[in-house]
């Protein structure tokens, strides 16, 4: 309860205080309070009110006791004093600041590290050393961290408000970019704590219903919100029992969650349609993994319509890890030879062909182009670079099989 | 809060007649609405000259403090609400298109 409450309460804390630290403080002082008080009184009717009014005494009483010890910390008092509803009686106002909390979380003057790091601790309400460890660094270093983003909004003059309309939709892509990366930490494969990567995908979830709520009819937000139920949907048959890797044509659709996947439908549709004939880069993708998630058995994929929505996101967003996805929805649509001729496209020097992905995908085919050799070459170098232990056990034995094929073993 | 832009050019991209002209309208424009504090151009880094005293003895260098491609050409000092606004103004300044326009913070002393 405490922590379903804590985001919406810091929110409306940093707004009034105007600062970080402070507003921290407090909230730990009222947190407190309540652990004494709910035991025995109950749980209030408006719990978040209840800690509101709470922490602003706290602050009130803190910033005394500073003064009183001579610094010059009248700031934080006269805040609180001069705040104008010290009783809040509805959520509205408190989606207000979360919604502008988010903005300045996922301000671009801050690093993209703090962006995240700072959005999961205050909107998120994940403790510093579990962001730590979902992103395997040291606590100091994330504590350190946050002081640094806390420090420069502070300084630099970071705002507590949604962008105006000339900043909004380089703004609003910047927070989209944050709740996507938050999920995706919590999604790629298996290196970290099991746990707390559920964690991250469950809270960058909420975090996209959030803004969905805040932000209503905007098709990017609705198609995040839907890309990312549709990709979760699919989580527990992404790995076996022994912790290997589970490709998308062998995984158990009768163990995907349903229900998540029609919200996931809904929501793509309405992102569709709300895009007004110009879908952006998370409702296409997440049409993608709708078409993905609608076919009840792998060979009845839709593969030219996910070839067709590919060369559409290439058009938005024309990196060249989208053209190595492209490749793979045309050579399923129209055969090998077609994808590996889009693979063959990217430029060698982009980063991309220094990882696994790219490797491991020529080569898968190159081997349905019975190109024996050549395929156990890329899978060698595809191995050579995968970065978690799944992925370098999957790709291990498509190595043996693609040597055993290209030299069979007695000739 | 007050902000510094520091405007840094890139000397193979030289200042067309449009560009001067868009810098007046720029200036007038944030004299016009209050938010002009100061700004000059200045003189190129050919004419910079780096003091460094050590162990109390002056070395005079000739040149900018550090060499690098683009150099800080200009400034305006401006006092607005919050950095979304200063990063707009800065956003309109034509050297931005070319190279960039870093902006800064005023420690306030007061």
């Amino acid at each position: 309860m405490l922590r379903e409450e804590r985001g919406l309460v810091l929110a409306s804390l940093i707004r009034s205080l105007g600062d970080f630290d402070q507003a921290e403080d407090a909230l730990q002082d009222a947190a407190v309070a309540a652990l004494e008080h709910w035991p025995r009184v109950g749980i209030p009717d408006r719990p978040a009110a209840w800690l509101l009014t709470a922490a602003r005494r706290k602050a009130i009483d803190r910033a005394r006791r500073e003064k009183a010890r001579g610094e010059k910390e009248e700031g934080a008092a006269r805040a609180v004093e001069e705040s104008p509803s010290p009783e809040p009686d509805d959520s509205a106002p408190f989606a207000d600041e979360r919604l502008r909390l988010m903005f300045t979380c996922c301000h671009p003057a801050l690093s993209e590290d703090a962006r995240v790091a700072l959005t999961l601790r205050t909107l998120g309400g994940l403790t510093t050393p579990e962001i730590a460890r979902a992103f395997l660094v040291p606590e100091a270093t994330m504590a350190q961290r946050l002081v640094r983003a806390t420090r420069k909004i502070k300084q630099a003059g970071i705002p507590y408000r949604v962008p105006s309309a000339a900043q909004l939709p380089e703004r609003l892509l910047a927070v989209l970019a944050v709740v996507y990366l938050v999920f995706n930490e919590g999604y790629s494969a298996s290196a970290g704590d099991t746990f707390v990567r559920r964690e991250l995908c469950a809270e960058a979830i909420r975090l996209g219903r959030l803004l969905a709520e805040l932000v209503p009819g905007e098709s990017e937000v609705t198609g995040l919100l839907g890309l990312m139920l549709l990709h979760d949907a699919r989580r527990s048959t992404r790995v076996d029992d022994r912790g290997d890797l589970v490709l998308l044509p062998d995984q158990d659709r009768s163990q995907w969650d349903n229900g998540q996947i029609a919200e996931g439908v809904t929501l793509v549709e309405a992102a569709l349609r709300g895009s007004l004939g110009h879908p952006g880069r998370y409702a296409l993708q997440a049409a993608i993994a709708a078409l993905h998630a609608e076919a009840a058995v792998a060979a009845d994929t839709d593969w030219p319509q996910i070839a067709a929505l590919y060369g559409e996101l290439e058009r938005v967003l024309p990196t060249p890890v989208v053209t190595l996805n492209q490749a793979v929805a045309v050579a399923m649509a129209d055969g090998p030879a077609a994808g590996l001729a889009l693979v063959d496209q990217i430029d060698a020097d982009v980063p991309l062909t220094r990882t696994h992905l790219f490797h491991a995908t020529r080569a898968d085919l190159l081997r349905r182009l019975g190109q024996h050799a050549a395929s156990a070459a890329a899978y060698e170098v595809a191995y050579e670079l995968a970065p978690t232990a799944a992925e370098r056990a999957f790709l291990g034995r498509r190595l043996t099989e693609a040597r055993a094929v290209a030299s069979p073993p007695g000739l | 809060m007050k902000y510094m832009l520091l405007i840094h050019t890139d000397p193979a991209a030289p200042p067309s007649e449009s560009m001067m002209g868009e810098y007046m309208t720029f200036t007038q424009g944030i004299i016009e609405s209050g938010e002009f504090v100061a700004g000059d151009p200045v003189q190129g880094p050919e004419t910079a000259t780096t003091v460094r005293v050590r162990n109390g003895s002056t070395t005079t260098t000739d040149g900018p403090f550090a060499e690098v491609k683009e150099h800080m050409s200009g400034y305006y000092i401006v006092e607005v609400k919050d950095l979304d606004r200063a990063l707009e103004l800065a956003a309109k300044i034509p050297d931005a298109r070319t190279s960039g326009v870093e902006v800064r913070p005023i420690m306030d002393m007061g």
